[in-house]
């Protein structure tokens, strides 16, 4: 009973403090501080300018969606219907955008289609062009192709786990009953996806909808979402009150998106079998298949086209290749980011990620169990609650901290712990959404058999639970990690100089003019690109097959 | 003393009653199978008495001893359920050994009883195998051997054969009964299937909406069945309405296919006049083809309506006045031969007919 009680107590309170707490206090000031006033929110809605971002931010992410849909749909149909060679490894890629830190992305478009980009290099190299050929920086369209890149894998995953889960049966037998391929396709297969299309589809929306390091480097000062709206308004301009509540309107927003992404999850969610997968996949080996070798070479393309370019462009200085940028990064004489080392910055990095993904493995795993207990029927608020920091824009988390914890009773002014604690806070849901689908399709009796063969309550635990949920924990572990590394809206607000993170360092790097900035912040890109995806190795290694969110 | 005594145990979930007042009793070494349809609390009444439910009233004793303020993983009794629960993430081995080990055995002897346990079941060699590699006969031998491991006092097995086709289920019920029986162990078996009742249970007990409505041996509840759900689910077809017509001496009863001779003792309660079900057994009718002249007392003019072939036997279904009866024939008599349309009579001892309720 104590240890049920500590187990809803702990993640509630973590939320409460470091959740609740300063969005209330985004709350206290947008509604004007000492005195009650709903002025903020009379200059957001009624000034043009905020309602145009408003605007702009959500048929942004409307088409990012469509667009990310279009990318992704044929790789899921791909990976669910078909088998071929190498299919495991092309599988792994596609998560390798997902969880790539913003700032690599974004690092990785610049060095594709830059100015001094791969392609641009190139056409000049070959057809000797003066001026750049291919202008996308500053673009709407490269937004859009950063947004698909990087959301691609949400709908490959979530789409294909759940079309190899559907019996090919279905499709025959309406075939039986007279239904060409397309009907078949349109009456029984589509329908059927729709849950999983929509909670896909929602998913990217939202994290279109909040996109901070995408738009604030890619964009330019021409498109600002809310998030760098929020931003600018709180670094900038020293507004407070309107960023407290543009905050808000965008809070409203998410929190609407999360609500109905659970909803969606909790009906297409795959039940575990531990039996190996079923075959649903189609008998022929079609490489002869023109839809399956489009979608391969889609699939890399999108997947390898920026991050091959990133590492290119990281390597290539003067017209030749060197590690002269890598070298410059661990040389101290280089000055290359005001008085702190490169090192320095690495070092942070990596503590702060160990010590996020401790805490978000803790918070994580008991809010899982929280919401599994709940059964599946009455879980859905909670779930979207326990869900909420990952809606919640990385911008506004850390204007939420900086107005609240800078006084009594939490004040973290000054200590790296703000910094970990917002890493946390974005980190843990990954391990929720890692760990819940294992919880919920774990049979139900199995702990009953346990105790019936003389198990107390913990033995259950470390004997049955822990080993079954033990990959699911590794996988979220990792996930918190990678997030952690990334992490780059929060921390750009809450950041002090000598606990600079890695993408922070990238970014300032990447806003003083030289090439050799250029080139460093390429190179530490490439540094954070390659840790990440090493966790992603080790996530691909021990994720479940077809079982869970992401 | 008995084993197990559950005295008056009620479960309440919200408004809807799962078991009700329910009593019975198992001495050492019974084999009690617990049959009814789906829903009728079968599976709830094996939860409480394994203590993963609380009761709302009465109690549950061993040898004498009240189990209520135990906690289930002390009470030393075993629960194999319908999906089994095999620990996926463990092999053979480590399913089977997972009670030993729970009470700190040593290695030696968990791995002694283990193999002991696996021969037991016709397994050996199974050790090592993972979960998912076995075939469904395989994994319920595998969780009968797991609960059986630690030697609980009480095995409770739900529907254990439940997921497994016919013919598997029906090679491996004389198995468990068997095994069972050979380590001696007190056990509740819940079942919804008849047949698979009659094979292994030494008593039944029937259930029917939370509360038992009768109990005893196979035999006698077959002879006696005290309901018409208890007749039905017994396989029983022949349920007429009627009323009694005579009491005394040789009581008579009217139905729709007349008026028939009881020679069973009429049930308490039952008056004159009143209304009453009519049972007549299938098996004890003979069917000829129609004489000219009367038809003798004690039988009954009818005309068939359908034939099945049924192997060993067939099965007729005779329209009598204005009711059906259905009558098992033995393939080797006269029966047997009848064609639909054929007129026929149809001869009722009086032993075959008894009334209900």
């Amino acid at each position: 009973m104590i240890a049920s009680r500590l187990l809803v107590i702990g993640p509630v309170t973590f939320l409460a403090a470091f959740f609740l707490y300063p969005l209330g206090a985004i709350l206290g000031r947008s509604f004007g501080g000492e005195v009650l006033s709903l002025d903020p929110f009379g200059v957001v809605l009624g000034d043009s300018y905020y309602l145009g971002r408003i605007w702009f931010t959500m048929w942004q992410a409307a088409v990012s969606t469509v667009l990310t849909l279009v990318v992704g749909l044929p790789a899921a149909y791909l990976f669910a219907r078909h088998d071929f060679p190498g299919k495991t490894v092309l599988m792994a890629l596609t998560t390798l955008p997902f969880i790539m830190p913003t700032i690599v992305v974004a690092m990785g478009f610049v060095a594709l289609l830059g100015p001094q980009g791969l392609i641009n290099t190139a056409l000049t190299g070959l057809f000797g062009a003066e001026a750049p050929q291919v202008r996308v920086t500053n673009t709407l369209t490269i937004i859009f192709m950063a947004h698909a890149f990087y959301n691609y894998s949400i709908v490959v995953r979530i789409v294909s786990a759940f079309w190899s889960n559907l019996s090919p049966l279905f499709g025959e037998s309406a075939a039986m009953l007279g239904a060409g391929r397309i009907r078949t396709f349109t009456h029984v297969t589509l329908p059927l996806l729709l849950p999983s299309l929509w909670s896909s589809a929602v998913l990217v929306f939202v994290f279109s909808f909040t996109s901070f390091g995408v738009v604030l480097i890619l964009g330019g000062p021409r498109f600002a979402t809310l998030e760098v709206g929020i931003y600018e308004l709180t670094v900038k301009l020293f507004r407070l009150e309107v960023a407290g509540a543009l905050a808000l309107v965008q809070l409203v927003f998410t929190y609407v998106f999360l609500l109905v992404y659970t909803r969606l999850q909790a009906q297409s969610a795959v039940p575990i079998t531990f039996v190996p997968e079923e075959e649903s996949k189609r008998g022929k080996r079609g490489f002869r298949d023109v839809v399956v070798i489009v979608a391969i070479t889609g699939v890399l393309l999108v997947v390898l086209s920026p991050l091959l370019a990133l590492v290119e462009r990281a390597l290539s200085s003067g017209g030749g290749y060197s590690l002269v940028h890598f070298t410059g990064l661990f040389s101290d004489d280089s000055g290359s980011y005001f008085r702190l080392s490169p090192q320095a910055v690495i070092w942070n990095s990596l503590r702060f990620a160990l010590a996020s993904m401790a805490i978000a493995l803790v918070v994580g795993t008991a809010a899982a169990y929280v919401i599994a207990r709940r059964g599946r029927g009455r879980s859905g608020v909670v779930d979207a609650l326990f869900m909420a920091p990952l809606g919640v824009s990385a911008v506004t988390l850390g204007f939420g901290f900086l107005v609240a914890f800078n006084r009594a009773p939490i004040d973290l002014r000054g200590s790296w712990l703000i910094l970990v604690i917002a890493h946390s806070l974005v980190a843990y849901p990954f391990v929720i959404r890692s760990v819940l689908p294992v919880l919920r399709g774990m049979p139900p009796h199995l702990k009953e058999s346990a105790a019936l063969l003389g198990a107390a309550p913990l033995s259950i635990f470390i004997h049955i639970e822990l080993p079954i949920i033990g990959r699911a924990l590794l996988v979220g572990a990792m996930f918190a990690f990678a997030v952690s590394m990334g992490e780059f809206g929060a921390s750009l607000l809450l950041v002090r100089p000598e606990f600079t993170t890695i993408p922070v360092a990238i970014f300032r790097l990447l806003s003083q003019p030289g090439e050799s900035n250029l080139g460093q912040a390429l190179a530490m890109s490439t540094l954070l690109m390659v840790v990440v995806a090493m966790g992603f190795v080790a996530i691909e290694r021990f994720r479940y097959r077809n079982v869970g969110g992401f | 003393m008995p084993a197990l005594e559950v005295v008056g145990v009620s479960k309440w979930f919200g408004a809807v009653p799962a078991v009700r007042e329910v009593s019975l009793m198992a001495e050492h070494g019974d084999l009690v199978c617990l049959l009814g349809p789906s829903g009728c609390g079968k599976s709830t009444l094996l939860r409480l008495v394994a203590g993963l439910e609380k009761l709302d009233a009465g109690s549950v004793r061993f040898d004498g001893m009240r189990q209520e303020i135990v906690a289930p993983h002390m009470r030393g009794f075993g629960l194999m359920f319908q999906d089994l629960a095999l620990f996926p993430h463990m092999d053979v081995l480590g399913n089977v050994s997972f009670g030993l080990r729970m009470q700190r055995q040593s290695n030696d002897a968990v791995q002694k009883r283990v193999e002991g346990l696996l021969e037991l079941v016709g397994l050996e060699g199974y050790g090592t195998r993972k979960v998912y590699e076995l075939s469904g006969g395989e994994r319920q031998r595998v969780a009968l051997a797991r609960s059986l491991a630690p030697s609980p006092k009480l095995l409770m097995l739900d529907e254990p054969l439940g997921s497994l086709d016919r013919v598997l289920r029906e090679s491996l019920q004389g198995q468990v009964r068997s095994i069972i029986k050979e380590v001696g162990v007190t056990a509740i078996y819940v079942t919804h299937d008849k047949d698979e009742a009659f094979a292994i249970a030494d008593e039944i007990v029937f259930m029917d909406r939370g509360s038992v409505v009768q109990a005893g041996a196979p035999e006698a509840l077959f002879r006696a069945p005290a309901t018409e759900l208890v007749a039905r689910t017994l396989g029983m077809r022949n349920i007429l309405a009627g009323r009694l017509e005579q009491a005394e001496g040789i009581a008579r009863v009217r139905c729709a296919i007349g008026t028939l001779a009881v020679g069973e003792p009429i049930p308490a309660g039952v008056l004159l006049g009143g209304d009453v079900l009519v049972l007549i057994d299938e098996r004890a009718l003979t069917v000829v083809p129609a004489q000219d002249g009367p038809v003798p007392v004690g039988a009954l003019a009818g005309v068939v309506a359908t034939r099945a072939f049924r192997g060993g036997e067939s099965e007729l279904c005779v329209r009598v006045g204005a009711g059906e009866l259905v009558c098992a024939v033995a393939q080797r008599d006269a029966g047997a031969d009848v064609a639909p349309g054929d007129d026929v009579t149809v001869i009722l001892p009086p032993n075959a007919v008894r009334l209900l309720r």
